[in-house]
């Protein structure tokens, strides 16, 4: 099985969660080469979302990765921890749809994915300020009108 | 070679949906396409955060709104994980047999307007005719016809009515003669057929490589159901089978989810045969609510059926350990016991006052349940306190969109109303 595998080769803790997923934790360098010996046996790239731990974490943030193996009937959790300002490598080279996914996260975070080809927000405007994710964003903060490309006529 | 740059969108009639794709054209064909999506973005996540767990449940009903169950289901399956609450067994059947009817109005919602922009539009009427129906059965049980938010988290809001194997009958009897009927306008029409086979091919391993789940891997050829795979309610004891496709392309997944409304019909027959006969409501002596709570304040008890605003209809308190687990700590009380017990009184208090609430311990789930488009999960992070720290939707049709530039690129432009048609984007689960 391929998770005993890159257990040993990345000596990874495993952690296991509520829901039974088992939970693995990777330096940010790692990454790439532990995606890529995990998608042998684990087909789809579910998911990639990022949780902010302002103030309760060295690093603040984590991003986390659910995997599927349609073969093997199950899922994988990969966490990794990210200070802010740090990059991150992309997976958009692996798995089609880490493309959006990533875009997602750095709209959402401003987590920057090193690599990925096309970095720009995703659901929101590009004149959007700050990242609403992120825990010091305020639920009610009002956003600046944005310019017109041409004036306004009197 | 003169290159013409165009937008579709965001608003567009063959546009079911605020999207918008711009694409460069070689005279009719497309050479690149670029997809913007997030003209309904709403901040669900970022609201989530600020609100109680229950508080939560009416948000979820508006991510994918034409099967707002499966999107209740699967946030109060998240949950009730990371509370560990059993849900009984007639509260069960009740969210499979009605996240059943929401798998098949999701489906006739897609392939409704498949017809409609290939100018069949009687189909669309066939299509919606029956959708009507199966939301009158919702309407009779929850009160709504689409935000109903009527799985809640430990059971369900209420008990079905009296007259609910009726209406589900003629429901399902309407809906196969508009199945029937869509078949024989549809499926070997020359002309759908001329629109929609060969056109916005997903080989497997694109499908697999884009995170594609649900109809549209399963139009390819790939045999993978989270109903199957990860069976949860009682759907492993229930006999039904996985269509699939050939070539993924936009007939194969038309062919799927028509099949698939079959396949749902057929759960829904086995599960009312297989869940117990709800209980007779006793009609002895009626009384007011505010008798009962005037009788309350003087320390009195008063007896007799409590009368329920016929909101609350079908969760009496005879029932209502039926459909709701049976948690003092994280389910609220009866509305009889509210009105008039003090122990009422202080357990709906406490789950519903800010500051107390349900308080999930530390932790972390994903929950997911096949949705309408595919593998529909919630992702919650719990830190202890009665809001989640961190909610997260994995959307399906965020990964089936991601593909859409690749699928138009190189096709004419008349082809991307089908292809887009056939992906069945929803706004408000692809932009949360």
């Amino acid at each position: 099985m391929v998770l005993e595998e890159v257990e040993r080769e990345f000596s990874l803790g495993k952690k296991d969660a509520a829901d039974g997923i088992p939970t693995y934790y990777c330096p940010g360098e790692n990454l790439f080469p532990l995606m890529e010996k995990l998608k042998k046996d684990f087909e789809v790239l579910l998911d990639i979302t990022a949780v902010d731990y302002l103030g309760k974490k060295e690093k603040r943030f984590e991003v986390v990765y659910h995997l599927l193996s349609l073969s093997g009937k199950m899922r994988v959790r990969v966490k990794v921890e990210v200070g802010e300002g740090e990059k991150i490598a992309t997976l958009s080279s692996l798995w089609k749809n880490a493309n959006w996914l990533e875009r997602e996260v750095y709209d959402m975070f401003g987590i920057e994915f090193e690599g990925h080809p096309d970095l720009r927000r995703i659901l929101l405007y590009p004149e959007f300020e700050g990242h609403p994710l992120r825990k010091d964003y305020p639920l009610k903060k009002s956003q600046p009108r944005i310019k017109l490309l041409r004036p306004e006529r009197k | 070679m003169e290159k013409m740059l165009l937008n579709i969108g965001p608003s567009h009639p063959a546009m079911h949906g605020t999207i918008q794709i711009k694409v460069e054209l070689d005279g009719e064909r497309i050479i690149k396409a670029d997809v913007e999506i997030g003209y309904l973005h709403r901040g669900f996540e970022k609201t989530a955060e600020h609100r109680t767990y229950m508080q939560v449940i009416p948000y979820t009903d508006r991510l994918n709104y034409v099967s707002p169950l499966l999107n209740n289901l699967a946030y109060a399956m998240a949950v009730e994980k990371l509370l560990g609450i059993e849900v009984p067994p007639r509260a069960q059947w009740l969210r499979m047999i009605f996240g059943e009817i929401s798998r098949i109005t999701d489906h006739l919602t897609c392939i409704a307007p498949i017809g409609m922009e290939l100018g069949a539009f009687t189909v669309f009427l066939y299509a919606i005719k029956a959708r009507e129906y199966l939301w009158d059965v919702l309407d009779a049980t929850t009160g709504a016809r689409l935000t109903t938010s009527y799985i809640r988290i430990g059971g369900v809001r209420a008990d079905v009515p009296e007259n609910f194997e009726d209406l589900m009958k003629k429901a399902l009897a309407e809906t196969r003669k508009s199945v029937r009927d869509i078949h024989g306008l549809l499926s070997r029409n020359p002309i759908f057929l001329k629109r929609t086979r060969g056109i916005g091919v997903v080989s497997q391993e694109d499908a697999l490589s884009y995170g594609f789940t649900g109809p549209v891997l399963r139009s390819t050829g790939y045999y993978y159901d989270v109903r199957k795979a990860f069976p949860y309610l009682y759907y492993d004891e229930i006999d039904f089978e996985v269509p699939l496709g050939e070539r993924g392309d936009n007939y194969d997944r038309y062919m799927v989810r028509m099949k698939e409304i079959e396949q749902s019909m057929r759960i829904i027959e086995q599960a009312m045969e297989k869940m117990e006969k709800g209980p007779v409501r006793n009609e002895d002596e009626v009384v007011e609510a505010y008798e009962a709570i005037k009788a309350a304040q003087e320390g009195k008890y008063r007896e007799g059926k409590l009368k329920l605003n016929p909101n609350l209809e079908g969760m009496e308190k005879e029932v209502y350990h039926l459909i709701m687990a049976r948690v003092p700590r994280y389910i609220l009380p009866p509305k009889e016991d509210l009105y008039r017990t003090m122990e009422g009184m202080i357990r709906h208090f406490k789950l519903i006052m800010s500051g107390h609430g349900l308080r999930p311990p530390a932790g972390e789930v994903y929950v997911p349940v096949e949705g309408g488009n595919g593998e529909l999960g919630f992702y919650i992070v719990s830190d202890g306190t009665d809001r989640p720290y961190r909610v997260h939707l994995r959307a399906p049709v965020f990964s089936i969109m991601s593909a859409l530039a690749e699928m138009i690129e190189g096709h004419y432009i008349a082809d991307v109303v089908p292809t887009f048609a056939s992906l069945n984007m929803i706004g408000g689960e692809l932009d949360r």
